[in-house]
């Protein structure tokens, strides 16, 4: 059976689609961090003293801390020195309109299937588009204002609204958190604000793209939702890089918080490029996102779809504060080549009838390896909270690997927690018995992972759900379906 | 329709076809019997182009092409359908878009239009319920939680939608209680036309109390022994294989 899965792999083995480099001339820092740097990347900014100040704080503590090591993931140490910590692409620094933005960089993101001019025109989602470190466009904010909406780049935020993100930032995700968030907290350069008013329902979903460029430069964005009482927004980010031998470092940090009954829904089409088939080169995706449920009935939905990155390291989770509060965390991770992906969720439950689902497929090939790591934690007053979580894998070929680390704390004994987990395997039969029905090899692999994958895609904005299931195809095209 | 010509194949270089010849032509229904180890379902997935056997010698013809040659999509788009013993599980993928699925890319090979969802949906369920299909199972995944007898009428619903021009099933009789080998037998005699070569292997001469060959083969150690009509399978039944074998080995 090795010839087959030799033919497997090879259709497996899709080109990175996304892997084209933009000529443009930008101002990017030399590598390196220390306090000066900090200090510079506020200064672009224009920020507060309050800002570089937090920054600053940050930064100090992180010098303190270790890289964690508990993941199932394998790299090489990262070198923080060898990183550049900003690029921007070169032109004025404030952009009134589309008009103003290097049209290199729209063709990039048209050639990334992103046409924010069509977006604007068409689909009625608004668009906010990171080039490297920086905000490079956002659509329909005229549209959203009159709603009451602020949608716009971080560092805007930090200029026109500094109270709101002062009051807001880092109280989900406090910069002492983890060594990456710490990091983040320090250098980050750009990222997304969200405000949605009382009462207000987003008009429309919003939607940010993120585009690695620069060689040898971090992306370290800062994304903050924030969704008042009775309020509701569906927010999608997308993520692609270049083929580059190198591998760069990609450290995020989201934090979203919902009030009283609001609802916030957050979906990832992640695509970093993964590296090539040798594991040379990739973006290591070190990432801490998290969902604060403040107020009573308040709602939280993560979706991931993962397909790309060298490594991913990340847990998007949700803190169950109210009562009656809902977390969601769906999640679809693909590795192969070399990928490895060490991804999960948290549920902190600690309002009264709290309840979390968890729905996590996992899907390897060649020699990716997956490890699905999830935490359900009820608190003592938790009373009547309840878990249920469902963690499958599928493997491709007899190279890959699967883990799955279920953590369960339970500290209130009417606590009810579920926990269902498969492991299956693309088998010879089923792919030959689907070619003798007429399909191709292809199609056959693609119907078993899109039905694989059905739940979690049914949780992704109609439009999305389909870019992903042909991301899914171009990621494994051909064997695995 | 179907012609094979001294066909010889081995899996992991044991020979298990030793020189077997064959002829279907349209319109018939032939019955391949034999003892356990006899190459009767190593056949059958030669035919369908399965991985895992090679073929040293001899050519196999269908509708005039080398079989031998195409991939097995390809087989299938010509209109070549195997039951399976084992038919496969399929979590996720729905039952009904999987067989929708399949004929269209059989309707798209032979340049016809895909089939609408009216016209499908009514089909499927006519011919569900001539299988004794529970149309709930239509909803489920394919195959997936079927009992055995829920498998095998999913197999000859397949086959009846599908419309093959040489179906082969492949014991699709075992392991059958006797109200579903009947809807089988059944299924199989609906879809006997002047067009449609049919070729049935069973271990069991039961199967053929519902089912009229036109011939009887018997395969034993990879090679057809004896051929004759539809008393021959009853003589099977009532004398064992081992006398054919000693009157082979002579």
């Amino acid at each position: 059976m090795g010839q087959t899965n030799s033919e497997m792999e090879a259709l497996i083995a899709a080109e990175y689609a996304q892997g084209f480099i933009t000529r443009i001339d930008s101002d990017t820092f030399p590598p390196g961090l220390d306090e000066a740097v900090v200090r510079a990347i506020s200064e672009r900014k224009g920020e507060p003293e309050w800002m570089l100040q937090k920054r600053l704080e940050a930064y100090r503590h992180w010098l303190t801390m270790d890289q964690p090591d508990w993941a199932v993931i394998n790299h090489p140490p990262i070198d923080f020195q060898q990183i550049s910590y900003y690029s921007s692409p070169k032109q004025s620094p404030k952009l009134e309109s589309l008009d103003q933005v290097d049209p290199e960089i729209l063709a990039t993101y048209e050639k990334l299937g992103i046409s924010i001019e069509e977006q604007k025109a068409l689909s009625g989602v608004a668009v906010d588009a990171v080039f490297d470190s920086v905000s490079v466009a956002t659509t329909f904010r005229e549209t959203l204002a009159e709603a009451g909406v602020i949608f716009c780049a971080i560092s805007e935020a930090l200029r026109d609204y500094p109270e709101l993100v002062r009051q807001y930032m880092a109280s989900v995700v406090p910069h002492k958190d983890n060594f990456f968030a710490a990091l983040n907290s320090a250098v980050f350069s750009d990222g997304t604000f969200v405000y949605i008013p009382e009462g207000v329902k987003c008009p429309m979903e919003l939607s940010t793209y993120f585009r690695i460029n620069e060689a040898k430069t971090g992306q370290f964005e800062r994304t903050l939702i924030i969704a008042e009482a009775g309020s509701e927004v569906s927010y999608l980010e997308g993520c692609t890089a270049p083929m580059r031998d190198e591998n760069q470092l990609h450290a995020a940090v989201v934090e979203l918080v919902a009030m009283e009954d609001a609802k916030i829904k957050y979906s990832t089409v992640q695509n970093w490029y993964p590296g090539d088939l040798e594991g040379k080169g990739g973006i290591y995706n070190f990432v801490t996102k998290r969902g604060d449920c403040r107020g009573d009935r308040s709602h939280i939905s993560w979706t991931q779809v993962e397909t790309g990155s060298a490594v991913t390291w990340k847990y998007p989770s949700c803190i169950l504060r109210g009562r009656d509060s809902v977390g969601e965390f769906y999640s679809v991770a693909v590795t192969k080549g070399f990928q490895q992906a060490d991804t999960g969720t948290k549920m902190i439950h600690i309002g009264e009838n709290s309840r979390s689902t968890i729905v996590s497929k996992g899907i390897s090939a060649m020699q990716g390896s997956n490890a699905y790591r999830g935490l359900v934690r009820i608190a003592g007053k938790a009373e009547n909270a309840r878990n249920h979580t469902r963690c499958d894998s599928l493997l491709i070929g007899d190279r890959c690997a699967a883990h799955t680390f279920p953590y369960i704390e339970v500290k209130n004994p009417t606590a009810k927690v579920e926990h269902e987990a498969t492991t299956s395997k693309v088998s010879e039969d089923q792919l030959f018995y689907c070619r003798q029905r007429g399909l191709t090899e292809e199609d056959a692999v693609s119907m078993i992972i899109n039905g694989f994958c059905k739940e979690v895609f049914q949780e992704l904005p109609m439009e999305f759900a389909v870019e992903a299931q042909k991301l899914l195809a171009v990621s494994l095209e051909g064997a695995v379906g | 329709m179907l012609a094979i010509k001294n066909l010889t194949a081995s899996v992991d270089g044991k020979e298990i076809l030793k020189g077997v010849d064959l002829q279907v032509e349209a319109g018939e229904l032939h019955a391949i019997m034999g003892p356990n180890g006899s190459g009767k379902s190593t056949l059958a997935h030669i035919l369908a182009g399965r991985d895992g056997y090679s073929v040293t010698g001899g050519e196999v013809r269908y509708l005039g092409e080398d079989l031998l040659q195409l991939e097995v999509e390809e087989r299938a788009r010509q209109g070549l359908f195997l039951a399976m013993q084992y038919p496969v599980e399929l979590p996720g993928v729905n039952n009904m878009s999987f067989l929708r699925e399949s004929m269209n890319a059989l309707r798209r090979a032979r340049g016809e239009p895909e089939i609408d969802t009216l016209s499908f949906m009514k089909q499927v369920k006519e011919k569900a319920r001539q299988v004794k299909l529970d149309e709930k199972l239509l909803k489920r995944s394919v195959n997936a939680g079927f009992s055995g007898g829920e498998k095998k009428r999913n197999e000859i619903l397949q086959m009846a939608m599908l419309e093959p021009k040489l179906a082969i099933l492949d014991e699709t009789d075992s392991g059958l209680d006797i109200d579903a080998l009947r809807t089988v037998a059944d299924g199989v005699n609906r879809l006997r036309t002047a067009e449609r070569g049919m070729l049935v292997v069973t271990h069991y001469q039961r199967l053929l109390d519902y089912i009229q060959p036109d011939k009887v083969h018997v395969l034993a150690d990879g090679r057809i022994v004896r051929s004759g009509g539809k008393e021959l399978a009853l003589e099977l039944e009532a004398r064992g294989y081992g006398w054919l074998l000693e009157e082979a080995a002579a």
